[in-house]
């Protein structure tokens, strides 16, 4: 945990990021952005899906409706704080020359992706039956 | 930008690609603005509605704001700079503000 609020800290301070280890290429650290860029599109594509499953779904219940829409947008949430601390820590390795940090995300946000596309599937079935 | 100074230029366009990278990313920021602004049409434009929708708008301002600046740090030397983690960490905030703006929007 302590590990996470050193990495928070130096969300806010570049310098101290620049601090340790030597500037790795430049491109390795443009295709860190890259990487980060994309998945801030995919954290703003979850928060879109979480508008969208408001909007046109309009015939489900309420609970159901925004139960879906808040899974959505709260995975959103987390895949763009996650973005900016894998940013910050890939880059930190690149700097130390250690390896790139691995990481349970990409799994644990499909697995959630895939529970709600099923939960979407069901209600809206359910929906049209009912 | 347009310049086609071959000396020192990256046979990989890297920077281009990040350029672009930026361009998506604000797109799809664009896309979530423009499902916040039907929201709340559709929704009656109640009080609180029309202020989250208004949010969603300049967070994306917001957004394009980061994006332009660093495309410019971009365009401006061979070598750029890696973003600073100061700005990668405004442009995720404008994400989750625009989430929690959504919930406002949605409940």
């Amino acid at each position: 945990m302590s590990e996470f609020v050193r990495n928070v800290r130096l969300w806010f301070a570049p310098e101290r990021v620049r601090e340790e280890g030597g500037t790795p290429d430049y491109r390795f650290s443009l295709a860190n952005e890259r990487t980060f860029l994309a998945w801030l599109r995919t954290a703003l594509a979850l928060i879109g899906g979480g508008f969208a499953v408001d909007q046109f779904l309009p015939d489900l219940r309420w609970a159901w409706r925004v139960g879906l829409a808040l899974a959505l947008l709260g995975a959103g949430v987390l895949c763009s704080l996650r973005a900016v601390n894998h940013y910050v820590r890939c880059e930190r390795a690149m700097r130390r020359g250690e390896d790139l940090p691995a990481s349970r995300f990409p799994a644990v946000l499909s697995l959630v992706v895939a529970v709600v596309a099923v939960a979407m599937v069901v209600v809206v079935l359910v929906g049209w039956a009912g | 930008m347009g310049g086609v100074s071959t000396a020192g230029r990256d046979p990989g366009l890297q920077p281009e690609r990040t350029r672009l990278a930026w361009r998506r990313t604000t797109l799809s920021a664009a896309v979530a603005a423009v499902l916040a602004v039907r929201a709340t049409l559709h929704g009656g434009a109640s009080a609180t509605a029309v202020v989250g929708c208004a949010l969603c708008c300049a967070l994306w301002l917001g957004f394009l704001r980061v994006a332009h600046h660093r495309i410019r740090a971009l365009a401006a030397e061979a070598r750029p700079p890696a973003l600073a983690p100061r700005h990668a960490t405004a442009a995720a905030l404008c994400a989750v503000a625009m989430a929690v703006c959504a919930v406002v929007l949605v409940v």
